[in-house]
Formats: C-alpha cells, structure tokens, sequence
C-alpha cells in the first residue's frame, strides 16, 4: 500500500484491523440491503452517510444518494417548497465535505457534488471559499483545480480575474505545475477571443516572459517555470504556414530520361530524371503538417497538364490526410514529334485559400514556384527489369575522385538554397528580437551555475533563432549556432547521462542540419557510384553513414536524393523517408531498427527498388515500439483493410508474420536485403518471395 | 541485480484472491473486479495463469453483470464502465469472451457516449477520458467499435489535449501520467497518434524519471506531498483512499504508465530502462511475494500488476510480453485482433 511501511503488524494492530473490518463489512452489507430494496428512509440515509464517510471510494452508495436525493425531492410535502429543496441538497454537500476530508482525492464525493450544484437550488458562494481552503493544503490537487474551473464556469468568473488568481498561487510558489498550467489554459483562451489588453499577443508574450524570468532565476533546478517558457517559446516561433521547398526547386530545368538507363555519362539529380512511365512527382514541403492540399488550393499552370485533375495525396507515414510533404504526379503526353519538347510549369498557393495547418494556423503566405521540364520525343520500351545486375554497396564502389562532377551537383543544390520560393515578404522582428533577449538571459543564468534544463533551453532557443532566420531569407550559414548547439547536447549527455539517447537523437537532427547546410561538409559525404554491372543507378550518391546517427532530420533539403547509404549508424525509426519520393536505393542495414513495422514510412516510396535492412534488431525485441505507428490490424483505422484470407493463401501465421506481410505488399523491390536479422529464417524468405514479384535479389542471390 | 521473484508473486495473488475479510480487501470490495484483472494479468504474464480455477472465476465475473448489460465491481454494486472494461479482459485471458451477450455489453457501453463524443463513466454522468479509453478498449475487443461514432469520440480527446503535450481528464485539465496513458493508449487503438506531439510529450514522460531510477507521474511532486491518489487515477477509481501517507515521488504504478504511453509513441528509450528494472526490483517482497509503490512498503495486488506489467514492457526475460495499448498480453491480443 502506497507509503505504509512493509512490517507485519503488532498484535494489537492486528485486533484494531479485525474490528474496523468487521464494522465496515457490516456496513457494506446494511447498505447494499437497503439499496437493493429500494429504501430511502433516514436511517437507511445515515447508514449510507456513514459508509461514505468512512470510505467515499464506494461508488455504489454515491449513486444511491442520488436516487435517494431524487426520491425525495419528489415527495408530495417537499412539492416546491424551496426550503425543503434546499435542506435536502444541502444535506448533500455537508455529506461530500466530510467525504472530502476523509479523502481531499475522491473522484466519487468531487462528482457528486458537481451533480447537487447542477440542480441549481444551491448558492454557489460558498465554493470558492471552501477550495482556497482545500487548495492551501494541497496547491497541486488537480480534482479541486478542476472543481475550480467548473465553479468559475458556474458563477461566470472572467478568466482576467482567475489569470490573476493563478500569478498570487505562483508567488506564492514558483514550483506550483498546476498553475502555471492553468494559466496557459486562461491566457491560450483569452487570446484566441482577444479579449481587451491580450491582443496583439507580442506585449502580452513579452509580459509572460518577465513573469517566468522570476522563477526560473529564482530556482533553476524546479521544473515547472521552463515547462512554461517551453510554451512561451513555442508560440514565439509558431508563424504562417509557410512552404519551405518543393521538388522540383523553383527556378529548376529538368530533363526527363525515359529510356531508363543513365549510360555512361554522369548525370546530377537536379537536372535528370530517369523515368519510364514520362509522369514527374511533384512534391511541396511546409513548415508543418498541413490539410487540403488539392486542386482548388493548389494552383498549376502547365500546357497539357489539366490542374483540376490531379490527385494530391499526404506524405505522412501515418496516412492521415495532414502531413508536411504533399505529393502529385504530372503526367506528359508522348509526343509524335521527333524533337524534344519542353513544358514551363507554375504551381500557385494563394494566400488564405483553404490550407489550414494541425495547429489550426492557416497558410499564411501567397507563394509560387516555377520550373521547367524537358520532355524526350518518344518512350522506349518497358525496362527489362530481369537484366538488373545487383547492385553492391561495398566502398569500392563509391569513388570521390570525380569531385569536379561532385562539386557541380552540389553548386546545384545550393543555388536550390539561394533561390527561394517566390513569396510575400512577412516581418519577424518581433520574434527575433524576443528569441535573442531569451538567449541573453539564459547565457547569463548559465554563467552562474551548471543547470541541466537551462542548457536544454538554450539549445532551444539558439534552433528556434536559426530556424526564423532561415524564413526571413538572410544566409543563415554565417550565423548559425550548429557547432554551439551540438556542444551543448554533448554537455548534457554527460550531465544527465539517464537521457543520454534524447539528448542523442537531438544531437543528430542538428548534425545532419549541419552537414547538408554546409557545402564543404556536405561534399565529403557525395559519391560517385560506378558499378559497371548494374548502369541504371543514378550516379550520384549522398552517404550518411557511421555518423551515429539516431534520428534523421532536413527532409525538405533531401529532397533530391536517389540514392542513399545510412548503414552504421544507430537508427531505430525511418521516420521522415517517406517524402523522398525519388529514392531508388536505399542502404540502412547495421542500425538499430527493431521491427519491419519501423519500415512503414518506405511504403510510400514508389520508386524504391534496392533495399538493404540487414544486421538491423528486427525480431530480438518482444515489445514493438513501432506497432501503433503503423497501419495494422490492431487499429481501427487501417483495421477495415485488413484481410487475413489473403494472406492465409501464403501459408504463414498471421500472428507472426502480419508485420511483414503489411510492410512489403506495397513495396516494390528488385533487391532486398535481411540477414543478419533475427527474423530472418527460410519461411519469413519465402514469405518475401512471395510478398514481392519483382524480386530478383535477395540476401544477394538471385531469386530465379 | 536481484531478479523476479516469480513463484513468490503467484503464491501472493492467490493468497490475496482468496482473502475475502481483512481489512484490505473490505475496503477494496467494490472494486473487486478490477483486482481480478490486476491479479489474473499478472499472473498470465508470468506464465501463471492456471493455477487459477477458471470456471469459478468466470461464473463470479457473471455475477457481477447488471441487466443494463455493464458489470459492477462486485455482486451487488452498480454498474460502471471501471469494471465492465475489467470483465471483459479478464474473459479475454480465459478465452471466453463468447459467454458474453456481446451486442447487450456493447449497447451499455455506446449508450455512455455523449453528444461530443465523450463518454460518462456511468448513467450518472461524470465525464473523463479514462471513460473514452476504457469505451474504445472494450468495443474494440468485442469487435464492436462501429457502435459508436469514433470520429467524434477522438476529437474529444484531441480537445483534452494541453500545451505540454500531456492530456487531461477533460478540457483544460492538467496532464497526469495516468490520463496520458488513457489518451495516447484511445489514439493508438483507433490509428489516431498523429494528433499527439510525440517529441513534446516524450520529453515531458521522460523527465518524470527521477534520480532513483523510478518514475513520478506529475512535474515537480514533492517529496513531501501526499499524491497517494493520483495514481490510481487510470483503472481504478481508488484503492488507498485509507492509508494516510506521505510519500515520494517515484512509485511502481507510474512505470506502467509512463512506460507504455513512450512506447506507443516510440519514445521509450528517452529513459534509462536498466535503473528502472533495477527500481522494480527493489520494490519487491522478497518474503513474502508482491510489489510495493518504492522499496520497504507494504505491497498490494495493485502494484504488483504495475511492476510485472512494467518489467514485461522493459522486456525483462523470463516473462511475456504486454500489449502497452490494450494492458494485456500480447499473445491474447492477437487471438482477439488477428483470429489467432
């Protein structure tokens, strides 16, 4: 039992124990006679007050009370009579009060007195007074802060006068979570009605700063004041909606390659695509998840190309129809000319026309992006896809000799970088200026003592203050905080080492931000692939590997990536891939993913044909951290798709195969590897075999 | 390390299922049928399960069922969507959810559903996301989830959702493990947890660890603070409404909790699992079996479930695995979900 000490009890305890059972049994047993048979007498009254006094857990005789309360009330003495009313409630709420002392946490007494004040025959003015009371002993009790909001609700009780409430509990204490919690609710609420002096949010937000500043200088070490400034942060950074990157990059002349084969020559990935159905995926990127992208939202003028026709589908690993990345396809007649023909393509997102974010912020800005796309005159035939050679990811094969090849790719992609999306300019002073305050104050804080948090947040605010810089469009490279940022987490592992792998999966997020902002870093990690044997792999190769990573992050700048080698690192999700709609190798074997449901984001990868998840955990783990992140027969959404018959026709198990089978029958692989897998047995390869009909290599020997 | 003490454990279930008129289980009486779950889960977990008799323990399960088709906590008590859920996971173990009328259990609990989508915990009306979960939980398990308007029963939720990323009973309400677990555990039944800010609320579950190893349930619970019952806030409407206490902030209950919401979300190695095994560990009896809330306590049914369930989650060896969602093993989920 909660904070009673494990020792067998004295003897006397022991017949004290007996005794106050056997009254208590004989009270249950009373009650339960006189509920079940419908008695609403006094004494049958007071032997229910007694129980509940003695233990306001017992539900059934709460509910009693209300039977018995509306028996009463409907007696022919009692009629409208507002003074008999009234003593029958209130015999109620002296009854909950006692019931309370005995037990301040009782779900039971806190409802039923809700259920006696909702009659409405009861002055509501003794409430408050009653739960400064209750909240002085215990200021965190959430039954009586709960409580608090309905009397407040009940008694119309701006919520000004319950902010203030809320700044007497916080000096009163600093460490009080329950107020600062309750006061973001009021001040979330009083903003979005902007009510008189909370609008515009800037002063008000600058205020709340000074506020939290107190507490968090005061005791550094208490959590709840950087919970809030957590929160003041957040809303600091949270701007428009706004598109961040498209594929293809405005300003971009893309050739189509239909003949499916890159021959010798060494083509870049922002000015080739190899395709054999002559559709190009266009893909937008926002700086957050956002719904109804689709042909009334989005805007594209293109000869031949009917707008209102396209379909836009979510890229969310989830499925859901809110996702960060939407996806469409243009398709481009053949032509019966002999010469190539090029198509100048305008996508437009008005402002305001429909696109709202998760959050409820719409998309703020008009914005457009303009490319243009070169289309050969004729489509060969369909790829022979059994003459594929397998394709190796040992280093031989990956040269950086050719670095003048590698180095005109990527001028190509930060010239990405420098041409921004067309888009009306939105002022962010305010932001900025109060992100830089925040810093001052908190390297000065952190000048005086080693707080954990502390430093937390002031890697916060450095990202948040990179992140406005990058939308504002100054060359945010030259005053990034990376190398300071990446600092401080590795401080932190140290100092918190029990939270070492979040402080890692940070730490790699701004690694990769790091790497893929920096032209020189990046160059160190392009290759050339060459392999004679297998021709039709784009040549150019992004290799993240062995820098343990944990996490992947910048999705809106991968956009481009064909292929991509992210063995040796430390990855337990994939989560982020599914927008690299041009991926058609990928190498995560040796990482730490645990389960073929940690590959769901790969399922919307329609050009992925080379995958390798060897030396991965997949089967060592009993608990599958992934299983409720995926579509599965375990949740309703995706439960109606679920057909056990089909996959009973590949003569598995359902109950161990039904990750596999949901992952890899919408993939569409020519080479797959696994071993090194627990999972990896002969049956869960058949099951492959079978799973994917395109498949010609598996664990490196061919499958026909 | 110490480890498991598994035969212990059984015989201290048993011996407590048995016990009908001490003190302990007088005041626990209406809530008897939650403690059968604790109980026989644990159990099942620790591959226990048939030292249990079945056939009793089904036809008092009946007996507690109301002719409005939800069960009570006992024979006698009124029904209530608490013990309704734990009749029908205790079936589940058995393998006899067929003895069920199961569109009369299934109509009870749709009839709970509000206009917005709420549920009340029963025809008396408090409202609270433990009830939303519970709702959900249940129908899904008897594969009747259509009876409800699910759309409506998750915005619900998303609407308890606080600045932190936690949830609260109901709107406005503070984030509580106990009620995260609820919220997180209704989302990933119903393939809903994009709703949730997973690195937000991940961060705020993993600071509930404290320097012991264990878990609190709430920021900033001081030591000197009674919070006895807050924890058992999720299955149970209360069990130690009796035993004034002041205790610390780390307690057994809250790894389940804690726990299982990180693992839906993919979070959970934000904590360090081997000091919270190493945690459990010493909360247990060595004696006498059973688990306690922190080391040196008196142990109860309750947190030997949680501690169990826990180590399961922590994939302790020896012992099978739980489903974090639906808080029972993963073997009977899969002959519920998938037809064995």
């Amino acid at each position: 039992m909660h904070g009673r000490p494990r020792k067998a009890p004295t003897q006397e305890e022991q017949e004290a124990f007996t005794i106050k059972a056997s009254k208590l049994r004989s009270l249950q047993s009373q009650f339960l006679q006189f509920h079940h048979k419908k008695v609403y007498t006094k004494e049958a009254l007071d032997v229910s007050a007694k129980l509940l006094e003695s233990n306001p857990e017992y539900y059934t005789a709460w509910n009693y009370r209300k039977i018995a309360v509306q028996h009463n009330l409907n007696l022919p003495e009692v009629g409208e009579n507002e003074e008999s009313i009234k003593s029958i409630l209130d015999e109620e709420l002296r009854l909950v009060e006692n019931a309370l002392r005995k037990n301040f946490k009782s779900y039971g007494a806190w409802h039923h007195r809700k259920w006696v004040l909702s009659k409405g025959h009861s002055s509501t003015d003794k409430e408050l007074l009653l739960l400064s009371k209750f909240q002085k002993a215990d200021s965190r009790n959430f039954h009586a802060w709960n409580y608090r909001r309905f009397v407040t609700t009940l008694k119309n009780i701006p919520d000004e006068k319950e902010l203030e409430y809320t700044t007497d509990m916080i000096y009163d204490n600093f460490s009080n979570y329950s107020a600062w919690h309750n006061r973001s609710v009021l001040l979330s609420h009083l903003l979005k009605e902007k009510a008189k002096g909370y609008s515009p949010k800037d002063n008000v937000f600058t205020e709340e700063f000074e506020f939290v500043r107190h507490a968090l200088f005061t005791d550094p070490d208490d959590q709840s004041g950087w919970f809030y400034h957590l929160w003041l942060l957040d809303q600091t950074v949270k701007l428009e909606t706004l598109l961040v990157s498209s594929w293809p990059p405005h300003g971009y002349n893309l050739s189509l390659s239909v003949d499916g084969s890159f021959g010798d020559c060494s083509l870049s990935p922002f000015t080739s695509l190899q395709t054999n159905t002559r559709t190009l995926p266009l893909i937008l990127y926002f700086s957050e998840a956002v719904e109804n992208i689709c042909s009334s939202t989005v805007e594209i003028e293109c000869e031949n190309v009917a707008s209102n026709e396209l379909v836009w589908r979510s890229l969310s690993g989830d499925g859901t129809g809110s996702a960060q990345a939407w996806l469409t396809y243009l398709n481009f007649p053949e032509e019966h000319a002999h010469s190539e023909k090029a198509y100048q393509v305008k996508v437009s997102l008005a402002r305001s026309q429909g696109i709202f974010s998760s959050t409820g912020v719409h998309h703020g800005n008009s914005s457009h992006i303009e490319f243009s796309v070169s289309v050969p005159p004729h489509c060969s035939e369909d790829v022979d896809l059994k003459k594929e050679g397998k394709i190796s990811w040992s280093d031989e094969c990956f040269s950086t000799h050719d670095t003048q090849f590698l180095e005109s790719v990527l001028v190509n992609l930060f010239h990405l970088e420098r041409t921004k999306i067309v888009e009306t300019v939105v002022d962010y002073q305010w932001n900025i200026t109060t992100i830089n305050t925040e810093i001052t104050h908190c390297r000065e804080l952190l000048s005086t003592m080693n707080c954990k948090i502390g430093k937390l947040t002031l890697a916060r605010l450095l990202k948040a203050h990179d992140t406005l810089m990058s939308y504002t469009g100054t060359s945010h490279r030259d005053v990034s905080h990376h190398a300071e940022i990446l600092q401080l987490y590795d401080d932190l592992k140290k100092m918190d080492p029990a939270h070492l792998h979040y402080y890692q999966d940070e730490y790699s997020l701004v690694l990769l931000k790091q790497i893929i902002s920096n032209q020189e870093l990046l160059l160190k990690h392009c290759r050339k692939y060459r392999d004679p044997s297998s021709p039709r792999i784009n040549n150019f190769c992004l290799r993240l590997n062995n820098l343990s990573l944990s996490r992947i992050g910048s999705m809106e700048k991968l956009l481009w990536v064909q292929v991509l080698d992210l063995s040796y690192n430390q990855l337990k999700t994939l989560e982020g891939l599914e927008v690299m709609q041009l991926l058609s190798c990928l190498n995560v074997s040796h990482n730490k993913l645990c389960s073929f449901t940690a590959l769901e984001p790969l399922k919307l990868l329609r050009s992925l044909k080379v995958l390798d998840i060897s030396y991965n955990e997949i089967g060592t783990h009993s608990i599958d951290t992934r299983r409720y992140l995926c579509s599965s027969p375990l949740n309703h959404k995706s439960g109606g798709n679920w057909k056990p018959e089909e996959f009973e026709m590949h003569g598995a198990g359902v109950a161990d195969y039904w990750e596999a089978y949901t992952i890899f029958k919408d993939l569409n692989l020519i080479q797959l590897d696994v071993i090194g897998n627990a999972v990896s047995d002969e049956k869960i390869k058949s099951l492959l075999v079978k799973l994917l009909p395109s498949i010609q290599w598996l664990d490196g020997e061919s499958c026909h | 390390m110490g480890e498991l003490l598994v035969e212990k454990h059984a015989k201290y279930i048993i011996t407590v299922e048995k016990r009908k008129d001490d003190f302990e289980s007088v005041v626990m009486e209406h809530l008897r049928l939650n403690g059968a779950y604790w109980g026989l889960t644990t159990l099942d977990i620790m591959g226990k399960l048939g030292a249990v008799e079945q056939d009793e323990v089904i036809s008092w399960v009946m007996q507690c069922q109301h002719e409005s088709g939800g069960f009570g906590g006992n024979i006698g008590h009124d029904p209530h969507l608490l013990y309704t859920l734990s009749a029908i996971q205790v079936l589940a173990l058995f393998d006899k959810l067929h003895v069920l009328d199961i569109d009369k259990v299934s109509n009870y609990i749709a009839g709970l559903q509000n206009e917005d989508g709420s549920f009340s915990g029963d025809i008396w009306g408090e409202v609270d996301t433990r009830f939303s979960y519970i709702s959900i939980l249940s129908l899904t398990l008897l594969h009747r989830l259509d009876k409800i308007d699910v759309g409506k029963a998750v915005k619900y939720i998303i609407s308890c959702k606080n600045v932190d990323g936690g949830f609260g009973c109901t709107p406005g309400a503070e984030s509580h493990a106990g009620q995260i677990f609820c919220c997180v555990a209704a989302l990933a039944i119903t393939g809903s947890l994009h709703h949730v800010d997973k690195d937000l609320l991940g961060w705020w579950l993993c600071e509930r660890q404290v320097k012991s190893g264990g878990l609190n349930g709430r920021p900033e619970k001081l030591p000197d603070v009674c919070c006895s019952c807050d924890i058992v806030i999720s299955i149970s409407k209360s069990v130690m409404s009796f035993i004034d206490s002041h205790v610390v902030a780390s307690q057994v209950c809250y790894s389940w909790w804690v726990l299982s919401s990180l693992i839906m979300i993919d979070r959970v190695h934000w904590i360090d699992k081997g000091k919270l095994v190493q945690f459990i560990l010493d909360c247990q009896d060595k004696e006498n079996g059973g688990i306690s809330d922190r080391p040196d306590d008196a142990v109860d049914v309750f947190h030997t479930y949680f501690g169990v369930a826990g180590l399961s989650l922590l994939e302790y060896p020896g012992i099978k695995p739980i489903d974090p969602a639906y808080a029972l093993p993963v073997d009977v989920v899969n002959r519920v979900m998938l037809g064995r």
